[in-house]
């Protein structure tokens, strides 16, 4: 898009217009960005084309890796060994100064992610977290009661398992490859796709599927559907 | 920068400064002891780029596991359980060798 006042209006932004009727610290973050764009700090239109790209961002991106990781085993060893150059082969642009790092669940670990110093999260892939992973409680117990916080996301990790936490507060992103839930052979890529939540990808949740009671760590021997 | 100076399986400990402004070092892990895991590349140092800086020269960056046990008194999880943090290379020195 080019980058005038008049093309940015009548951009289709549902919900995030630029509107005349914004609170007052909508009005001051205008006032701030059209600062920035007079001391040439931003380039006109810089603010939206940002918007732009992390709306076209979302946890299917991610559920797309896990999907293909698990039926294509030389994917998968291209995600774990350079997330960036197999997200691209999916279409997925991750670039910039960021790196990304997938973790695998196996039947011995099972991984859990959070920034205890702020917020970072892999956003190039997954657009932006949610609220409760910005906040305090979730930042502050998630490394020193990590189990009590999944217990509280409806996941209980079997003793025997061993739970590897990773604060990302520096420049590198993780996301969590989950383990593909006993009861989905017959299942295409799509519908695979389909069972990896935005949760999954954080570690506070597993792939679940409906009548098959497995998926967390240590259930990994199919019972049968009820 | 400068060539990487912790190998995995290294034992470092990590620099108890109670340095002030912008740190990536948690503070929790300040005073531990963990291990390598990996090297993940080199980056332009936060410290610096918060305040305008230029970040360079870029700082060799680590993956550092810890023992939950080293880091928490009373930790209600498993002996098994790690945390794993990303630590720059000026926030550690070596550490005594002794086994896991």
């Amino acid at each position: 898009m080019s980058g005038t006042h008049h093309d940015l209006e009548e951009h289709g932004h549902e919900g995030v217009k630029p509107s005349a009727e914004a609170g007052r610290y909508a009005a001051r973050i205008r006032a701030i960005e059209a600062l920035l764009v007079e001391k040439s700090v931003l380039a006109e239109g810089d603010v939206w084309r940002q918007i732009e790209y992390m709306e076209a961002r979302s946890p299917i991106n991610g559920a797309k890796l896990v999907a293909r990781a698990w039926v294509d085993p030389v994917f998968k060893a291209s995600l774990l060994s350079d997330t960036k150059a197999a997200a691209l082969e999916l279409g997925i642009d991750a670039s910039g100064p960021v790196e990304f790092v997938t973790v695998e669940n196996t039947p011995e670990v099972h991984n859990l992610i959070v920034c205890t110093l702020c917020s970072c999260y892999p956003r190039a892939i997954l657009g932006r977290p949610p609220d409760w992973y910005k906040s305090f409680n979730y930042r502050s117990r998630a490394v020193n009661e990590p189990r009590a916080v999944m217990r509280e996301f409806g996941l209980e990790i079997p003793e025997d398992i061993k739970v590897a936490v990773h604060d990302s507060s520096a420049d590198v992103r993780y996301l969590v490859l989950p383990m593909r839930p006993p009861g989905t052979e017959g299942m295409g890529e799509e519908d695979l796709a389909g069972l990896v939540t935005r949760d999954c990808l954080i570690g506070v949740s597993v792939p679940r599927v409906e009548g098959v009671r497995a998926g967390a760590p240590g259930t990994a021997n199919p019972t049968p559907r009820r | 920068m400068t060539p990487a100076k912790f190998e995995p399986g290294d034992r470092v400990r990590v620099r108890a400064d109670g340095r002030p402004g912008h740190v990536r070092t948690p503070g929790y892990v300040r005073g531990k002891t963990g291990r390598i895991e990996r090297f993940l590349g080199a980056f332009k140092n936060p410290e610096s780029l918060a305040y305008g800086g230029s970040g360079l020269p870029e700082k060799p960056l680590y993956k550092v596991g810890f023992r939950q046990t080293d880091l928490w008194d009373g930790y209600a999880g498993r002996a098994q359980d790690a945390l794993y943090v990303d630590l720059y290379e000026h926030w550690l020195e070596p550490a005594r060798k002794e086994t896991l």
